[in-house]
């Protein structure tokens, strides 16, 4: 079973993740695709249930004002060395007002949680088969990194000279 | 030059600790061979040919005396006793064991050294004129820039699965480019705007590879403060737009081409709008901690014996032969900047024993303040040779095997590490340095040919950066045997351009009488002064092709 993690524990996954969706949307906490909101989203309004997943090819613009309300939002990671993710995780974070939980999914392997939760990333859905342990003990690689990033806003060269 | 704090210390000994606990992860299988590629090469190690190579990151191909001599020691210990310097400043390991690779991180670390991003598609060791701080028309040392720049790419959370690998380079210069600044995906070209501020002129999207194009300017001038702030607004462009799925189209210079470079330039400005005057901007107080790394040595005031150096000069054809081409005027009087070439005869380019790693380190300490700097040219630099000195110094250089008079000649070649190693490579490139530099050894009608850029790469990859060599080689694979593709015409400097391709690829044995008769069109048509480079731009390439190519009688 896949593990999920926060920052410092495993969490139990109240979400479904659907891949597709056909004709309606199912009931229940539900990660939808990002494309199948962004038309729909007048009539889901009314749903507070709802999460989108975009992937990684997903154009920031499209969504980055209308995110605002949703309690959970997923990027997929299609591979670990796909890393445009990233950046879209910044966007979504520092661009946005986007308060809910921004989740990595996809090819989420233990080597990269480290920067995806520099880069703003709140949950991980580890990939079948990894460690939380092994997981939670490596988003602590470094103790101090140089640059500003979601989780550091003063890059190290400003919290030095305090 | 830049000496580690406790912060920055405490960066590359947490790499080593993660990086020991990865490896043993994928020797015990928990990781995967793909799992762990990414890791392995964001830590400089390839699986090559015979054995995995480690290459090692020189910031700016700077490095001191103790450093060379903990390099000499893991050549001894965990190497066959040798080393390579690459094109891109760093030192290259070829023979080390995997489970000994995170003892030798540890060793680097002991003496603020690394393998962080010197592979893998990130941002890699940014590079700079190799006579920084000491030449004379330089507007200010560039280095400063250059390790700023280390700093805030060294595991840049959002840029470390980039499309393709990203290379930065810093030029201060301000009538040459000994840093090919204008073939790297980024760049910086350091100036004072017309107010007479400090900035920089950003250059984007050059490379060699594949597709070999020269950067364009999309920055007119970038104040001083503003430098990171950029930097993010045209990595995070590039990550968002950048093509993934081809990695031959992958590097930035395809975007810029693609969007065409005024959209590209609109783009990065617009997202630098957001960052721009934000925590990323450059303090004043980290500036000046920075540039205070890299104050001038401390010179003496030197009365030099003219009349006795000339006469040292005139009384010794060898000695002046090398004074003459492998010493560079310094902008401090008495004091001289020597390169030590690693380019013998017998020895592929860039090869370096450990023996001559600790002579090397020697003579930095005796004669050039400890310090050290290896060349994108694969050459070693001391830069702070009293002139007084330099007889004595050229004396043990020479012992050393460092001493072949022939900076910037046809000898001086570029060379990637080829079939001979490398598991990418098409064709060795080695053993055509080696016939050449055994064809053409007579070192006057080297000295007669003048300056001439020789570079060789043994496959598309261009390690040994073919593109911009006046005379460039490639290796390529025809139906399983090994060709080289000659092309004319390439050049690195303010003006650089790329290299064009002569015609159909020789085999290997025609390559010495290839490049003689290319040489012969060149000694021919010369006018009183020309380079090779100058006698090529005025000429054009017919003449050379038609005697490449013509039949024999």
């Amino acid at each position: 079973m896949q593990k999920l993690i926060n920052h410092t524990c495993t969490l139990e996954d109240n979400w479904s993740f659907v891949e597709s969706i056909e004709s309606t949307v199912p009931a229940g906490n539900v990660i939808i695709p990002g494309s199948f909101w962004l038309e729909n989203k007048e009539s889901l309004s009314n749903r507070e249930d709802i999460g989108i997943w975009l992937d990684s090819d997903a154009e920031p613009e499209l969504f980055i004002q209308e995110i605002k309300s949703l309690p959970l939002v997923a990027i997929n990671f299609p591979a670990f060395a796909n890393g445009r993710g990233y950046s879209l995780a910044r966007l979504v974070k520092e661009r946005s007002e986007f308060k809910g939980e921004l989740r990595a999914i996809g090819d989420v392997l233990i080597d990269q949680i480290y920067f995806m939760k520099r880069c703003g990333f709140d949950s991980f859905l580890l990939k079948d088969g990894l460690s939380a342990e092994k997981a939670l003990e490596y988003l602590a690689t470094f103790s101090d990194p140089y640059q500003l990033a979601f989780d550091q806003p003063t890059p190290l060269f400003r919290r030095k000279a305090d | 030059m830049y000496k580690y704090d406790s912060y920055d210390q405490r960066i590359v000994d947490e790499r080593v600790t993660q990086f020991k606990d990865q490896t043993e992860r994928y020797l015990s299988g928990e990781l995967s061979e793909e799992q762990f590629l990414p890791l392995r090469l964001q830590n400089g190690l390839y699986v090559q040919r015979y054995a995995p190579m480690l290459r090692v990151a020189v910031p700016y191909g700077l490095m001191s005396s103790i450093q060379l001599r903990k390099l000499a020691h893991i050549a001894r210990t965990y190497d066959k006793g040798y080393a390579h310097i690459s094109t891109r400043t760093n030192v290259q390991f070829n023979w080390p064991e995997l489970p000994q690779v995170p003892d030798i991180l540890a060793e680097l670390a002991s003496v603020q050294m690394h393998a962080i991003q010197t592979s893998g598609n990130c941002i890699r060791n940014t590079t700079t004129d190799q006579f920084a701080g000491v030449v004379p028309d330089e507007l200010v040392d560039p280095r400063p820039y250059c390790e700023i720049i280390r700093q805030w790419s060294t595991f840049h959370p959002e840029f470390a699965f980039l499309p393709r690998k990203f290379k930065i380079a810093v030029n201060s210069h301000t009538k040459d480019d000994r840093a090919a600044t204008l073939l790297h995906d980024i760049g910086i070209k350091i100036v004072h705007n017309e107010a007479g501020e400090l900035g920089f002129q950003v250059y984007v999207g050059g490379g060699l590879g594949r597709t070999p194009i020269v950067a364009t300017l999309v920055k007119e001038f970038l104040p001083e403060q503003d430098l990171l702030t950029y930097l993010d607004a045209v990595l995070r462009i590039y990550n968002l737009n950048g093509r993934r799925d081809n990695k031959y189209k992958a590097r930035i210079k395809i975007l810029v081409k693609a969007l065409g470079v005024d959209a590209f330039a609109k783009l990065v400005e617009d997202e630098w709008q957001h960052l721009k005057n934000g925590p990323g901007t450059l303090t004043s107080e980290e500036l000046a901690r920075i540039k205070g790394h890299f104050t001038l040595a401390n010179y003496e005031t030197l009365n030099n014996d003219e009349a006795a150096f000339t006469q040292q000069l005139a009384e010794n054809k060898a000695f002046s032969n090398w004074y003459n081409r492998n010493v560079n005027t310094h902008k401090v009087p008495g004091y001289a900047i020597v390169t030590l070439t690693l380019k013998k005869l017998g020895t592929p380019p860039g090869d370096i024993t450990d023996k001559q790693l600790d002579v090397a380190a020697d003579l930095a300490d005796r004669y050039s303040f400890a310090e050290i700097r290896s060349t994108h040219e694969q050459n070693l630099v001391l830069a702070d040779v009293k002139q007084s000195e330099l007889f004595n110094l050229w004396q043990e250089a020479k012992q050393a095997g460092f001493a072949t008079p022939n900076l910037g000649l046809l000898t001086d070649m570029i060379c990637c590490p080829g079939g001979d190693f490398c598991a990418l490579a098409n064709a060795k490139s080695i053993p055509v340095a080696e016939a050449l530099q055994e064809r053409f050894d007579n070192l006057d009608y080297l000295h007669d040919l003048g300056e001439i850029d020789l570079n060789i790469s043994g496959c598309m990859n261009a390690c040994g950066h073919h593109h911009i060599g006046h005379i460039g080689i490639l290796g390529v694979d025809k139906k399983g045997a090994e060709f080289y593709q000659i092309s004319l015409g390439g050049h690195s400097g303010p003006d650089a351009s790329i290299g064009k391709i002569l015609g159909p690829s020789f085999a290997r044995d025609e390559m010495t009488n290839v490049i003689e008769k290319i040489l012969s069109v060149f000694v021919e048509q010369r006018v009183e002064g020309e380079r090779f480079i100058d006698t090529y731009r005025r000429v054009g390439q017919t003449p050379f092709k038609e005697r490449a190519y013509a039949k024999a009688n």
